[in-house]
């Protein structure tokens, strides 16, 4: 039984490892560009939670609109700037400087709020809250919460892609930005927005993660990033229910991994990753657009 | 943005400035003021000149056709007027106003849109979504994706299809339908033949006078000269860089699209500097 509770808590913690992915798949999908400041932003996005709470008094669940759009601005702001501009000069400038946004970022968390690892409360009551199914399953309502938060996050991301205006010109423009132009699409503009959805959507991830556990400033770089991209990678690159897959097979091999023993929880995860790597180098989810 | 070997180009262009008014047309243009007037220009691919000074006049109601054999520059011509490249020289005016500093996007949602070589479909999107991008920021006017599916029947059905699956006739279709939505004012249309049957071209250039119909006036470069002979109103042919010939097809003999196309002639001495 405590199997099945392992693959349960590791399914639950996978919808949070698609919502650490889904930006970064966006960003790679749109504009080429690979983000490698996405785990600190998270982070970022954590400490700004932090700090609305502890400003505003706000209940947690009402913080994390308010994170998302001061993330979401934050992502125009830095796409239509510093990534547009790396872009301008080339794939490899991206990695450079999405890389220098990375260690910015990560030191001014810890010049502002230490070292230490910090959590977003969301009520004693609420964390230890769970239920349980038979005697031996037990699970965490808060797991419960943040994979259907996680999932009608993808779901609403994915309706936005296939119907509204943006969402297609997000689509077009990751098809071929010149045509895009001739359409009349300013693809900057484009690019500006699907920058917002992706921090938007790591806003929503750290909060989460910081609900869950803790954050702390190297976090991001440490663990989130290479989650990120594992869960990318086991679901196949550009399919938002493939990253979904790929985060909930992440979440389980690490969960089964650390039920044999505690310290293979990583090996696990990275075992798994390798191993869809080397059979299934596009993903179990093939290729192909978002949709 | 390229390193330039060769001084800006400042040589008058070949061909005489205006032409006479009243030259024929589908609908000779109302006040006679040019559409697009492009001067002199100078287009560079890094070091290589692509366009030595290329100038044209084109009318409202106008089919004005660019000829010309493969590296002639007529792409590139076409390019730079959708503002897909920035001219070394010259200048592009639209409708009175200068346009050579343009961004392509809101050339387009002035009223300029090319339909591209290759027709550059987003492949990851439906035929309907194709349409609906084109429109997204299109201006007012006749063109809907209704009427677009009055002009190509077959696309009401398949609309929910991805165009990567379509044949190269269906998909020029609707790359066509893509910039009509936009409502131009200026159609480009960049080698509409490329690649297809002439069976299908003739299809395809079928829808012409319906496009004409809606006011919008057109100019195409075309490979393919006796297609161009037929549908163009005024034509223009360019050899490396250089316009060789100018008139309306009416005027030029075969002899002489002969001579301007592969250069037998006097416009051989333009080297490529």
């Amino acid at each position: 039984m405590a199997w099945v509770n392992a693959i349960i808590q590791g399914i639950l913690i996978g919808g949070l490892y698609a919502l650490f992915a889904c930006g970064l798949s966006l960003m790679f999908g749109v504009m080429k560009v690979v983000n490698l400041a996405h785990g600190d932003l998270a982070v970022m996005a954590g400490y700004i939670g932090v700090g609305v709470i502890a400003v505003t008094h706000v209940p947690v669940l009402w913080s994390i609109p308010i994170v998302v759009i001061l993330m979401a601005v934050i992502g125009y702001i830095l796409q239509r700037s510093i990534i547009q501009g790396a872009i301008s000069r080339g794939e490899l400038t991206t990695l450079i400087v999405t890389f220098g946004l990375s260690i910015i970022i990560e030191n001014a968390l810890q010049q502002f709020f230490t070292a230490n690892s910090r959590g977003i409360g969301v009520g004693e009551s609420f964390i230890t809250a769970s239920f349980s199914i038979g005697s031996q399953i037990v699970i965490p309502w808060l797991y419960v919460v943040i994979f259907v938060l996680a999932v009608v996050v993808l779901l609403g991301l994915q309706q936005y892609l296939s119907r509204s205006r943006y969402g297609r010109l997000i689509r077009a423009v990751a098809d071929d930005q010149e045509a895009a132009q001739l359409s009349g699409a300013n693809y900057r503009h484009v690019f500006g927005i699907a920058a917002a959805i992706a921090f938007g959507t790591v806003a929503v991830a750290g909060m989460f993660e910081g609900m869950i556990t803790t954050i702390s400033p190297t976090l991001g770089t440490d663990t989130i990033l290479l989650f990120a991209f594992a869960s990318v990678v086991i679901g196949g690159l550009g399919s938002l229910w493939g990253t979904l897959l790929g985060g909930v097979i992440l979440g389980v091999a690490q969960a089964v991994g650390a039920q044999i023993n505690p310290s293979w929880e990583q090996l696990a995860g990275y075992a798994v990753f390798l191993l869809v790597l080397v059979i299934r180098p596009q993903g179990l989810v093939g290729q192909g657009a978002t949709s | 943005m390229s390193t330039r070997s060769d001084p800006p180009g400042g040589r008058p262009p070949v061909p005489p400035e205006g032409r006479p008014d009243g030259k024929p047309g589908y609908r000779a243009g109302g006040n006679g003021a040019p559409l697009l007037e492009v001067r002199d220009l100078v287009v560079h691919h890094g070091q290589l000149r692509a366009l030595s000074g290329i100038s044209l006049t084109v009318f409202p109601g106008e089919v004005y056709a660019l000829i010309g054999a493969n590296g002639a520059g007529k792409s590139t011509l076409l390019r730079t007027i959708a503002g897909l490249h920035h001219p070394t020289s010259g200048s592009i005016a639209y409708d009175g106003k200068d346009v050579t500093g343009l961004r392509p996007d809101k050339r387009a949602t002035a009223g300029i849109v090319m339909v591209p070589e290759g027709r550059r479909l987003f492949p990851s999107l439906t035929l309907e979504d194709n349409l609906k991008v084109g429109m997204s920021f299109a201006r007012k006017g006749h063109w809907t994706i209704d009427r677009v599916y009055e002009l190509f029947p077959w696309m009401k059905e398949r609309r929910g299809q991805k165009t990567a699956q379509m044949s190269g006739g269906e998909q020029q279709s609707v790359a066509i339908g893509r910039a009509l939505v936009a409502n131009p004012r200026m159609l480009l249309l960049d080698e509409l033949s490329l690649g297809l049957a002439p069976v299908i071209v003739q299809r395809i250039y079928a829808m012409l006078p319906q496009v004409l119909e809606s006011g919008i006036t057109i100019l195409l470069v075309e490979q393919d000269v006796s297609q161009a002979l037929r549908v163009a109103t005024h034509l223009q042919c360019l050899l490396e860089g250089h316009v060789t010939l100018e008139g309306t097809p009416a005027e030029v003999t075969r002899e002489q699209v002969e001579a301007a196309y592969f250069g037998a002639t006097e416009g051989s001495d333009h080297g490529l500097g």
